[in-house]
């Protein structure tokens, strides 16, 4: 019996009274690689704030870990990286090692210097995060969401501005985690092509919900040929992972 | 009269005491504000100040005990400013300007009723650092630990909020609760600079020590403690040049923050210390 780690039932979510999500309901369950994907303003980064507390919906509820968000307090599970890194403070006194351990107890420093080496960054740990590089700031964002290895990682647009090699490195090291850890992965993209070539599970996201379900279900599916269009159907589907399909 | 002299009278050793904790505490709480881009929030409490000292001096309540009777109403205002900002369709620098004015306009009002300026409430105008009392300097030491102990049981929460508050919230930390805290901090911090360095020069104490030492581009907990040094540095050598050459010690203490800034300023431009 698959175990459930983000419930959602019925969530309605306005902003200055625009509707900028209906009615969505979903689950994800325990070891799932859901991409989820959407044109601009489609709600993508809002579902995730919802489900993570930071903005409160009008209408629906969320569960995370079988409970009531507002009752959930086990925060170290879930491992975060959000969108917006370009409104860091660039003159923000914190070295890259700060910014890592951020969360996690102090006497983890093993863990850190794994984390930091594994995004490739070990030797700029010392550094001032206002100093780094956008794709080098990223990094090391994404060293502290993988550092105190949480079982469920939500990344909203995380690849943006890596060289294609880091890309990479990230999208195997999360599908590593996903695959022989069990780390249950939430990912937000544009990237409708790279999405299918490492998540299991789709959702797609246009205030509502369109489509959600296995890629298998999403590239058999009539109706999302119609709504996407042959070609954009196919770019998805192409690069899905093969070892998925044979599953 | 030499430096050993001066120190050797007992409101000269209250000032420096009283200046080193009120300083410590401004620059403590100043590095969070400036880096979260509240520096001028000392500025609107400032204000809010003015007009609860012009309330405290209508009242007639003893000027021994102004300092604390101010306190609730900035307090107040502090957690107004707080809401405010929170609902997001208010900027923070606006929510320091609407309560500002409010403050400064309230403050002119009641002394005109009160019968005009009064010497007592241009004294809190312009601070003066040799009158502080026996009252104020055990007020300053409570809230020097308490400032201090909150910056060491919540460093972690202060740090991550500071870094990026929405960020802080996924990972659990109760961030209106650590809001709370640090603004009611900085309501009491801004009375207590009021002191030292006069209503007008109260965000200077606030914003100048945490700024040179952000200029250090060194670490988060030794930018803190660079900035209670600076601040340290400044009261003590502050309040014994006013001394001495006979100036307002708020304004001097205030001066010597912009010293120190221009020194490490100077220093960066040193090509053997650049990075």
């Amino acid at each position: 019996m698959p175990v459930n780690l983000i419930s959602i039932d019925d969530l309605t979510f306005f902003y200055n009274g625009l509707e900028i999500l209906s009615d969505i309901s979903f689950t994800v369950n325990k070891g799932d690689y859901l991409g989820i994907v959407g044109p601009n303003g489609s709600g993508k980064s809002t579902l995730i704030k919802n489900i993570l507390g930071i903005l409160k919906p009008q209408k629906g509820c969320i569960n995370l870990f079988g409970q009531p968000l507002n009752m959930f307090r086990k925060w170290n599970k879930i491992g975060y990286l959000p969108q917006r890194l370009s409104a860091l403070n660039t003159h923000f006194p914190s070295t890259v090692e700060e910014i890592v351990q951020m969360g996690i107890s102090k006497s983890q420093s093993q863990k850190i210097k794994k984390a930091l080496e594994l995004m490739g960054i070990g030797h700029l740990a010392t550094r001032l995060i206002g100093e780094l590089s956008y794709g080098e700031q990223q990094r090391a964002m994404l060293a502290r969401t993988l550092v105190g290895q949480p079982d469920l990682l939500i990344f909203d647009e995380p690849t943006t501005a890596l060289d294609p090699e880091t890309r990479d490195i990230f999208y195997t090291q999360i599908e590593e985690l996903n695959r022989h850890k069990g780390t249950t992965i939430i990912l937000v993209t544009h990237d409708t092509g790279l999405i299918g070539k490492y998540a299991r599970h789709l959702l797609y996201l246009d205030k509502k919900i369109i489509f959600c379900g296995t890629f298998k279900d999403f590239c058999a599916s009539a109706d999302m040929t119609g709504f996407f269009g042959a070609i954009s159907q196919h770019i998805i589907c192409h690069q899905h992972d093969p070892l998925e399909r044979k599953q | 009269m030499g430096i050993c002299e001066i120190l050797h009278y007992d409101f000269v050793q209250r000032a420096i005491l009283a200046g080193i904790l009120i300083g410590a505490i401004s620059s403590l709480l100043g590095v969070f504000l400036v880096l979260r881009r509240f520096s001028l929030i000392g500025d609107g409490l400032a204000h809010v100040t003015f007009g609860s000292v012009a309330v405290v001096l209508l009242i007639g309540i003893s000027p021994f005990y102004v300092t604390l009777a101010a306190l609730p109403i900035v307090m107040i205002s502090s957690l107004v400013i707080l809401k405010l900002t929170s609902t997001k369709r208010i900027q923070g620098d606006a929510a320091i300007g609407i309560v500002s004015s409010i403050g400064i306009a309230s403050g002119i009002i009641l002394a005109s009723l009160s019968g005009g300026y009064n010497l007592d409430l241009f004294s809190y105008l312009f601070g003066n650092i040799l009158t502080v009392n026996q009252t104020e300097l055990l007020l300053a030491f409570i809230v020097f630990i308490v400032v201090a102990a909150t910056v060491i049981f919540f460093y972690d929460d202060l740090f991550a909020l500071t870094f990026d508050e929405e960020l802080a919230k996924t990972m659990g930390i109760k961030t209106g609760k650590i809001n709370t805290i640090l603004f009611m901090l900085t309501a009491v911090a801004a009375v207590l600079a009021m002191r030292v360095a006069g209503i007008m020069l109260v965000s200077a104490m606030l914003i100048l020590p945490p700024l040179t030492a952000l200029q250090l581009s060194i670490s988060f907990r030794m930018t803190i403690i660079a900035s209670l040094i600076f601040s340290v540095l400044s009261v003590i050598s502050g309040v014994i040049i006013s001394f001495l050459l006979n100036l307002p010690a708020g304004g001097t203490i205030v001066i010597m923050n912009v010293v120190f800034l221009l020194l490490v300023f100077g220093v960066k431009k040193i090509p053997a210390l650049q990075r």
